[in-house]
Parts: structure tokens; sequence; C-alpha cells
């Protein structure tokens, strides 16, 4: 448990060289394998009717946007196809990368390809940085997407909870990826066998974003950026604030994803911006679970998990004290209480964890 | 000298699926196909050492539990990121209603 006050989250420090917490036993809540085996089976026809939907939301927002722009009516309807082009693609990107949704393998990569571009990631840096997160969720030194290191800026946390500093760094990340830079840090979890396609991605992506901007030049109109590229920006907020709720302010260098992960009950709208990640112990636990199986699979192993949050403000109302505590006690985190009867927590202590 | 080893019951693996089967200090995993055919591989995803008995096995492909890793299970061929190293695999035979690797 973390006891020694301000750390060092970097991958390249002392604290990526301490943890081998990715070879421990992390903790899975029993359920009989039958019925995992049925919550893992995937169908084309429940991800197609999420995907489709979907698309049809962004791509009809989109023209409605395109037949008042110029009016006073393009700001709610921007705002509207924000969210959907935005926040929409972020969750879906997610999905996708874990290679769930789809039985059929090319509409999952297709899909990958799709919303990787429309939440600006590089598909396979993300897809290796996300893989060292499930790994080693919320250890120290060894997650990349920590995203609330302790102490936490409140600035950043504000300023990303329209997720607009993270956006723009991902499009300076773009622009340093194609030109054939990694950071040490980013070579730590990508393969050296990955590095070539992940440069081709980000030039790929680029190519198209320098299209875009060419059109919205040529057309002397803002309307080519407002449909692509630029709803990352302004559409990402829903899907940052519900994402904010994932792990903060929550346990460090623990492998229980029941103590780092926090799972709450959502309105059936922002399930599906959000692809029902609000069962995040449970994406967690059983990552290749599909996401319309997550309600099924909490059923299943619930009462061996801390209570759910009954609501989005629910969660709010505990993370922001907790994370504005931790400006002066950085030691300080969100314990859950487990259920009478629920397994226990593995005991688990890093060998070595560096103060500074 | 070939060095067979009972592993289980033929019906002790369900058609689609696979069983761990451990041997001295080693793990293997058992498939039965979707067609009753057998096969063996090594039990641990060689990306980082997960037991593939808990994953999920899709026609002839089984599916690393914690990252989608993927491998043919017939031939070890890694078929997903962020498997890079195939998979190990033995031959197996049937023998009155029981099932033998070599190992």
């Amino acid at each position: 448990m973390p006891n020694d006050g301000y750390r060092d989250y970097s991958l390249t420090g002392p604290n990526a060289k301490a943890s081998f917490l990715g070879n421990a036993e992390w903790y899975a809540s029993p359920a009989p394998r039958k019925r995992i085996k049925e919550l893992m089976k995937r169908s084309d026809r429940l991800a197609l009717t999420n995907y489709g939907n979907w698309l049809v939301l962004v791509v009809a927002t989109g023209a409605l946007l395109v037949a008042v722009w110029g009016t006073a009516w393009a700001w709610p309807v921007a705002l509207a196809y924000g969210v959907f082009y935005g926040s929409g693609a972020d969750s879906r990107w997610h999905e996708t990368g874990h290679g769930t949704p789809f039985k059929t393998r090319w509409l999952n990569d297709a899909f990958y390809q799709l919303a990787s571009f429309m939440s600006l990631r590089n598909p396979h840096l993300w897809r290796w940085s996300h893989t060292r997160h499930h790994s080693e969720t919320v250890i120290v030194g060894r997650d990349p997407e920590i995203a609330f290191p302790r102490p936490p800026s409140i600035r950043n946390w504000v300023l990303n909870l329209l997720y607009i500093p993270a956006i723009t760094k991902e499009l300076g990340k773009m622009v340093r990826i194609a030109f054939g830079n990694l950071t040490d840090a980013e070579k730590s979890f990508l393969p050296e066998s990955e590095w070539s396609k992940t440069f081709a991605a980000s030039r790929a992506q680029l190519l198209v974003l320098s299209v875009v901007g060419l059109a919205a030049v040529t057309l002397q109109s803002w309307l080519p950026i407002f449909l692509i590229g630029l709803p990352t920006f302004y559409g990402s907020w829903l899907h940052h604030i519900l994402a904010t709720t994932q792990h903060a302010g929550l346990a460090e260098d623990v492998p229980d994803h029941r103590m780092n992960s926090r799972t709450f009950y959502l309105n059936p709208f922002f399930r599906f911006i959000y692809s029902n990640m609000n069962y995040h112990i449970e994406h967690h636990m059983y990552p290749i679970v599909p996401f319309y199986n997550l309600p099924a699979l909490h059923e299943e192993i619930k009462a061996d998990c801390p209570s759910p949050y009954g609501s989005l403000w629910a969660c709010y109302r505990e993370m922001v004290p907790a994370v504005l505590r931790q400006q002066a006690d950085p030691n300080h985190y969100i314990r859950r209480p487990l259920p009478a009867g629920a397994g226990a927590t593995p005991a688990y202590e890093r060998p070595v964890i560096a103060a500074e | 000298m070939p060095n067979w080893v009972r592993a289980c019951g033929a019906n002790d693996v369900d058609a689609e699926d696979l069983v761990r089967f451990d041997h001295g200090d080693r793990t293997f995993a058992f498939y039965r196909s979707p067609g009753d055919e057998y096969f063996c591989t090594d039990g641990l995803c060689t990306h980082e050492q997960v037991h593939l008995a808990d994953g999920l096995v899709m026609d002839y492909e089984i599916e690393c539990p914690k990252h989608n890793a993927t491998f043919d299970y017939r031939t070890g061929e890694a078929k997903r990121a962020p498997a890079c190293v195939s998979l190990a695999t033995y031959p197996v035979k049937i023998e009155n209603g029981s099932v033998w690797i070599e190992i």
C-alpha cells in the first residue's frame, strides 16, 4: 500500500524497474467457467446493432450540421455531432482495441482504425499502451495510463474534463511520431517490431487531417474541420467526464481491480456513448468479455465486489474530495469496503518504491 | 523415445473449448475443435505467461484472457498482437477414451 508520498510515475524511472506486479496473480472474482465462456462469446449482430446505430447518428448529425451551417442552429447541432463523433469514437476505439465486440475480425479491425482516427490516437501505440495498462493497472512506474498521478494537478484535472489538453497532446504526438520519433517511455512498452507500423499510422492520419485542412482553405470555410478533426476537441468531453471515474482517487499498487477501479450505474444513453465502461471492475477482471455482456457479468460477480455507485454524481461526490485531499496528502486514497464473504485482496508489497 | 502422457478423458473437454493440463513443472492447454479433433499447445501465452485455459476458443483459435493475443491452436501460430511468438504444439492421440500427448 502507498506510504511514501510523492512518487515517480515515469516509465523509465526507478519504479519501472522495481515492479514485478505484472507477474503477480491478479484477483479474479470466482465465476463458473461455463458462464464466463458464455459471456466471452462475440456476436456480430449485437456489435453491428450498436456500431451501426452509432455510425447512423454520426452521419445524420453531421449531415444536419452541413444543412444548418451558417445559422444559429449550427452550435447545438455541432454539440450533438461532437459528442457522437468524439465521445462515441473514444469508447469504441477502446472496445475494438480489445478486439471483443465483433466475432468477425476484419470488422473489429476496420472499426478500430476508424475510431482511432476519430479519437486522434495512434492505433499501434495505444494498443500496446493499453495492453500494459491491463497488465499493470495503476501500478506506479509501469502503467502508462495513470490519469491522476499523486498529487494530482487540479488545473489539469479541470482542463482535462474537457479533454482539450490531452487531445492537443495527442495531436503533437501524431506529428512527432510521423517524423519517426518515439520517446523512451513509449519504447518501454512498444516492441521494435511495431515501430514502422506506428510511424505509418501517424503519417496516414496526418495526411487525412492535412487534406481536410486544405479543403477548409480551398472552400474558405470552417465546415470541413468542424466535421473531421475538430469534433475530437469539442466533442470528447462527455467521454472524459465518464472515464475520469475509472480509477481516480482509488488505490495504487494493488493486484485487485476491486480496489483500483470503479463500477457505477449509468443511464442507457450514456452507456451507449461510453460502451458500458461504467462496469469497469468487470472489464478489468475479465477483459475479453464484450461490452454488451458486462451488465450480465456484473450480476454474476457483484456479490464479490464493492457495492457499485448509484450514479455518476455519486462517483464525483466521492472522487472530488479525495483528489482535493491528495493535494496535501498524496498518501490518501479511497478504500473500497468488500462485502461479507467476498474473496480477500491478495497480499502484496512492491519490493522497492522510490521516494523523491 | 516418445513420452506419451495421459492428459484427460476425451469427454473432459467440450467441443470448441480447452482444458488445462499440468505435468511436472509444465503446463499445457488441450483443445477440442468444433469438428471433434484434439490438439495440444503450451499452456501459457507467449506474451505474458497467462494461462490460456481461461481464454476463449473460437473455431480454430484460442484467445488469451488477458490481452486478446490470439493463436491458431493447430499450428501454434501467433495471429494477433500482443503475441509476437508462436506457441509450441504437441502430438495428441486418443486411445480407449483417453487423450494422450507426447511431450
